[in-house]
């Protein structure tokens, strides 16, 4: 079954946003991720964490400086 | 645009220039193992201000506004200016506080820890291993759910007004103002104050610096935090960069001197050593940058390292006004209850602002 996360890490510094998604990651090892983020360095280390945890990254602008980053682990 | 600080190679050659760069300011005349520090520039800044009236600790170190400066321009260059604030900047300024007066008992920031191994002082292994303590302590409450709260951007004036402030110190450096006779400002003309860089190789060094930071996030206190929370090693790739690369140019240039007695700007006092530095890194772990990284985002417009570099300003003043600061001759005697009371503080601000899960 997939289901969904959902982290609106909008506004929290690093490491905040990594340590949610770690989180949310461990918790449902399974499950579809989705970070809302508003800063290129959440961005990036989103991203690195996702990566090496073997997660897909799909970036998506929202707006100007927003990001929703849908992270898929790999089966 | 593409960020190429992202990858490996890139945070690793952004640490061994700073490595380099810090070893040769020493060369230039900056103090032993000191090419660069923030805790003890931003406290020569307070010094030279008169905040405190230490004699031999003032003097308006440029290579601190480069680092912002340098922040500002490249950040304002890649589209990264975001002026934003409001997560809890009255801890935030205590925070900064209290890192600088734990800094101070150790004589360092983690910046000069690093500095102070690769001169060969040993002392800095208490510094970094009591740093790595209160970044423990502090990825313990990141992992309960701890955090300062959302920021939001703001105005456009609000990112201005670090840069701004740097300016205005550089300027009243470059004309040397005196307010009145015998200052303020204030010059050291003898001790680590009296010893510093020629103006224009410190500026460029520090407006490189801060511009290669601001791209590639270097940070010392997220180096060592990011290993133990999420296993990732890249930041640490940058900061061992740093160590190895000014151990190598100290080497080069004569500047290594390995032992525990008798270093410059250092005392043996191993339990304050640690002590102070498990205080400085409990408290950048909860702030969420080591006080080079505060710089370089104060320069992107984050107002809230802006009010922890000026907690940390007014921390060097505290420290010195009622002492605290520890010197070369030990332990101050108000030291050790000052530490106690900043481990305190932080360990209320981590118990008190743990977000439950929704």
């Amino acid at each position: 079954m997939e289901h969904m996360t959902a982290i609106d890490a909008r506004g929290l510094s690093c490491p905040i946003p990594v340590a949610r998604t770690k989180q949310a990651m461990e918790k449902n090892p399974s499950d579809e991720i989705t970070v809302l983020v508003d800063s290129n360095v959440a961005k990036e280390n989103v991203t690195r964490l996702a990566t090496s945890k073997k997660y897909s990254v799909d970036v998506q602008a929202v707006s100007n400086d927003e990001y929703k980053l849908v992270l898929k682990p790999s089966k | 645009m593409k960020n190429i600080f992202f990858s490996r190679a890139g945070i690793i050659i952004v640490g061994a220039i700073i490595g380099v760069f810090a070893a040769l300011l020493q060369y230039f005349g900056n103090p032993p193992n000191m090419g660069i520090c923030v805790a003890c520039f931003e406290r020569d800044i307070a010094g030279a201000l008169g905040l405190h009236r230490a004699d031999v600790v003032q003097y308006l170190r440029p290579e601190i506004m480069g680092f912002v400066l340098g922040a500002f321009l490249m950040a304002a260059f890649a589209g990264e200016f975001r002026p934003r604030g409001g997560s809890s900047p009255l801890i935030r300024f205590f925070l900064g506080l209290f890192a600088m007066i734990g800094a101070l008992v150790f004589l360092g920031c983690p910046w000069r820890a690093l500095l102070r191994l690769a001169g060969g002082d040993g002392n800095a292994i208490l510094g970094l291993l009591g740093l790595t303590m209160g970044i423990f302590v502090g990825i313990l409450f990141l992992k309960k759910g701890f955090n300062l709260g959302r920021s939001h951007s703001q105005a456009k004036g609000s990112g201005w007004i670090m840069p701004a402030l740097m300016l205005v110190l550089f300027s009243l450096l470059t004309f040397q103002v005196s307010f009145a006779p015998g200052g303020p400002i204030f010059f050291s003309v003898k001790g680590p104050g009296s010893m510093h860089a020629p103006l224009l190789i410190s500026t460029l060094a520090g407006l490189l610096i801060g511009a290669l930071a601001q791209r590639s996030r270097f940070c010392t206190m997220g180096a060592i935090r990011d290993v133990m929370l999420t296993r990732d090693f890249h930041l640490l790739g940058g900061v061992l960069a740093l160590l190895v690369f000014a151990f190598a140019t100290n080497f080069i240039l004569g500047q290594f001197k390995p032992g525990f007695d008798g270093q410059p700007i250092a005392h043996t006092n191993h339990l304050w050593n640690f002590l102070g530095m498990s205080l400085a890194g409990l408290a950048f772990a909860l702030a969420g940058g080591c006080p080079g990284r505060q710089l370089f985002l104060s320069g992107e417009g984050d107002a809230d390292a802006g009010i922890f570099v000026l907690g940390m300003i007014t921390g060097a003043a505290v420290s010195h006004n009622f002492a605290i600061a520890s010197s070369g001759k030990g332990v101050a005697a108000f030291g050790p209850i000052a530490v106690i009371f900043g481990i305190v503080f932080c360990l209320i601000v981590g118990f008190t602002m743990i977000e439950k899960e929704a």
